[in-house]
């Protein structure tokens, strides 16, 4: 029998049972899909956080609360403990540090911004006049916030573009427009342009204030980080060990001063451990996915044991019965896999908007070289078990 | 097995040589072609073995016709499915046309069947859901075939036993009679030179029973070995030699001294039928 024949036996059985195709197919479109697009966000989050970071520069250094544990496998920022910092620990090395631009402190909150009827919830960022020297985010409109508003603790806004089409679809240039943030009322003085991304959210969905109007509204004085940017990248380790020095009596050893490159490492480990969840996580839903697949092969396969025997007793070689199995499964597992691949890709495409993601080659390749190995291995090897028999007890079989 | 002709076969059609002539003067060769020494079937069901074959010794003479009777539980199907290739003996030795097929690999035999054996089962077994005409093809996509040259010879067997008009109909949309027409096309769409048929009438009326009849002689009169089981003695007269089993054995095995032929039997029916056009036709389409 030829393989021309093979096939042809095997598309009409997969489309003599349509539901039950469909479904083995589920089984693999499911698994994929699932694979790829859980490993896509992952692996998209690392990347765009990677990005963030890295557009800062190779020349800021920085400055947490509580002692990090970089060594190996700790899980980052878990080791972080004791007392944060406030603005007179920035102020404090801003006044003693040589050779750096900046000093600035960092928070972060989350709160309600309402104009008119529209409202949004972005995350607030926190920082200095001088924060805009160490983002990577860039003007759009209007200006970043001065020294004498920061010293004041202005209430004055830098909206993401997501905030800006969002509470002001209608007004090309919101700049001088007064919003209300959890109930007190601040002034827009620029927008960012889109930047796209974001970890855990979107990057565009943010309104940058100085700090000291962030604290009242989260009412705290805590800052998170303390971001220094090193006037010369040769002098990174000197500046480091500045901070160190000045900050010790008041903290002893309970600062950590990361490079970029630290930062990063930091980051991705976090990031990996996110990645090896989502595709675990993934990887189950493939197993189920798997013995779906298994189940529905092994009924449809004892079912068609007597169809096995009455092609032996034709004539039917056991090549001939293996090679209708195997090409069926492969056709199933084949076809399943491209439409995962399909779905999980363009859900992958659908989420960039929200979540970061990027698809890898090496996801797509076990995802379904896994679904199209389940599905081939309970295909074939009960008809392989069936191909055995002599062609009466197949014939037998009920 | 690519080229050798279809064995142009109709039931009821009247354009072939009346069987009973050729049938009665054919000379039936003393080469056995199939030889059964001794053969056992053993099954072994909760630890209490079954005797199915007990020591069955039987040859089947090239272009016999044999008619094997024997009481329900006598042993008679199991006998037919080591004689096609389908089971194994428990002990014993089978030869067909003169190779021991005992010690033949799994595709060794699936080959014999395929090319010298055609089987008709007591149960059909047909595909399901597949046209009457794809499971006609079915013995001739294992015999490698091309798809026209298939579809060809499986209409002609087709329209050979007379269901022409039925080529896509599943077994589910056919008849009994008809599944059991489909099944006997596809026993000899691939020319075998031995036919085995399992109760062929079993399933049918009186008249559909002797116009398989007359099918499997017309083939037997062409050369074909022919081998029938039935429990009924009409049937088996219509054979040259009935085996009867009993309890796995032989127990009697006699040449036929009063054949019926069915061609004959056709022809007094169509005359005691009111419209007998079937049995005109026949007459009217005599020997050329
Ligand atoms: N798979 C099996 N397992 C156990 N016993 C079996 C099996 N097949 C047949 N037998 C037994 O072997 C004996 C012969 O069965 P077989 O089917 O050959 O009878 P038969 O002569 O064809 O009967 P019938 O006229 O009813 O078709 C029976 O006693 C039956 O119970
Ligand atoms: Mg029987």
């Amino acid at each position: 029998m030829s393989l021309v024949e093979s096939f042809r036996i095997a598309m009409r059985a997969l489309f003599a049972n349509k539901v039950r195709s469909l479904l083995t197919m589920l089984g693999v479109i499911i698994g994929v899909s699932a694979v790829i697009l859980l490993v896509a966000i992952g692996t998209g989050v690392q990347g765009q956080v990677t990005g963030a970071v890295q557009g800062l520069g190779s020349n800021v250094l920085f400055v947490f609360p509580g002692k990090i544990n970089t060594g190996g496998g700790g899980s980052g920022f878990a080791g972080a403990s004791g007392r944060p910092f406030s603005l007179s620990d920035a102020r404090y090395l801003q006044q003693r540090l040589t050779g750096v631009d900046a000093v600035v402190p960092m928070s972060q909150g989350s709160a309600t911004a309402k104009y008119q009827s529209k409202s949004v919830q972005p995350t607030l960022m926190g920082t200095t006049d001088e924060g805009r020297l160490v983002s990577s985010a860039t003007l759009g409109g209007g200006r970043f916030f001065n020294r004498s508003e920061n010293d004041a603790a202005a209430r004055v806004a830098v909206i993401g573009y997501t905030v800006k089409t969002q509470l002001f679809p209608n007004v090309a240039n919101p700049v001088g427009l007064t919003m209300t943030i959890s109930g007190q009322r601040f002034t827009v003085i620029g927008w960012y342009e889109k930047r796209g991304g974001g970890i855990g959210g979107d990057q565009d969905n943010q309104i940058s204030m100085p700090i000291g109007a962030l604290q009242r509204i989260t009412t705290t004085d805590r800052v998170a980080i303390i971001l220094v940017k090193v006037t010369d990248a040769a002098e990174v380790d000197f500046v480091r060990a500045q901070i160190t020095r000045f900050l010790e009596p008041r903290f002893g050893d309970q600062v950590t001063v990361f490079s970029q490159d630290q930062t990063l490492g930091i980051f991705n480990t976090l990031l990996g451990t996110l990645t090896i969840m989502l595709a675990g996580i993934a990887g189950i839903s493939l197993l189920v996915g798997g013995i779906g697949i298994m189940n529905i092969m092994l009924v449809s396969v004892s079912e068609r044991t007597r169809e096995i025997g009455i092609r032996k007793a034709v004539g039917a070689r056991t090549y001939d019965i293996l090679s209708q199995f195997v090409i069926e499964a492969m056709m199933l597992s084949v076809l399943g896999g491209i439409i995962g691949i399909l779905v999980g890709a363009g859900g992958a495409l659908a989420l960039s908007s929200v979540v970061p993601t990027k698809i890898t080659p090496w996801a797509v390749a076990i995802a379904f070289f896994f679904s199209a190995g389940v599905g081939m291995f309970f295909g074939v090897y009960p008809a392989w078990k069936a191909s055995g028999l002599d062609p009466i007890e197949a014939l037998r079989h009920e | 097995m690519t080229a050798e002709p279809s064995i142009p076969v109709r039931i009821d059609g009247g354009e072939e040589e009346a069987i009973a002539g050729p049938a009665s003067a054919r000379p039936v060769s003393s080469r056995a072609v199939l030889e059964l020494r001794d053969v056992t079937k053993a099954y072994v069901l909760e630890g209490v073995v079954v005797h199915a074959l007990c020591g069955v010794t039987l040859d089947v003479n090239e272009g016999e016709m044999l008619s094997i009777m024997g009481p329900s539980g006598s042993g008679k199907s199991t006998l037919m499915h080591i004689i096609g290739l389908l089971d194994h003996p428990t002990s014993g030795t089978v030869g067909v046309e003169g190779e021991d097929v005992v010690g033949m690999s799994a595709n060794q035999l699936a080959a014999v069947r395929n090319k010298r054996i055609g089987f008709v089962f007591q149960s059909f077994n047909l595909l399901a859901r597949t046209g009457a005409l794809a499971n006609v093809e079915l013995p001739l996509v294992y015999a490698g075939l091309g798809a026209a040259e298939r579809s060809r010879r499986a209409r002609e067997a087709l329209e050979g036993v007379d269901l022409g008009d039925r080529l896509r109909h599943t077994p589910s949309q056919l008849s009994g009679g008809q599944q059991q027409r489909v099944a006997i096309a596809r026993a000899l769409v691939t020319s075998p030179s031995i036919v085995l048929a399992d109760e062929p009438t079993g399933n049918l009326d009186s008249r559909s029973g002797i116009e398989v009849m007359a099918l499997l002689q017309r083939l037997n009169a062409a050369g074909i070995t022919v081998v029938v089981v039935t429990h009924d003695a009409n049937v088996a007269r219509h054979g040259q030699r009935i085996v009867e089993l009993r309890d796995g054995k032989v127990v009697r095995d006699a040449l036929v001294t009063d054949r019926l032929f069915a061609s004959d039997e056709l022809v007094q029916l169509g005359m005691n039928t009111a419209a007998g056009a079937d049995a005109v036709g026949a007459k009217a389409g005599g020997p050329a």
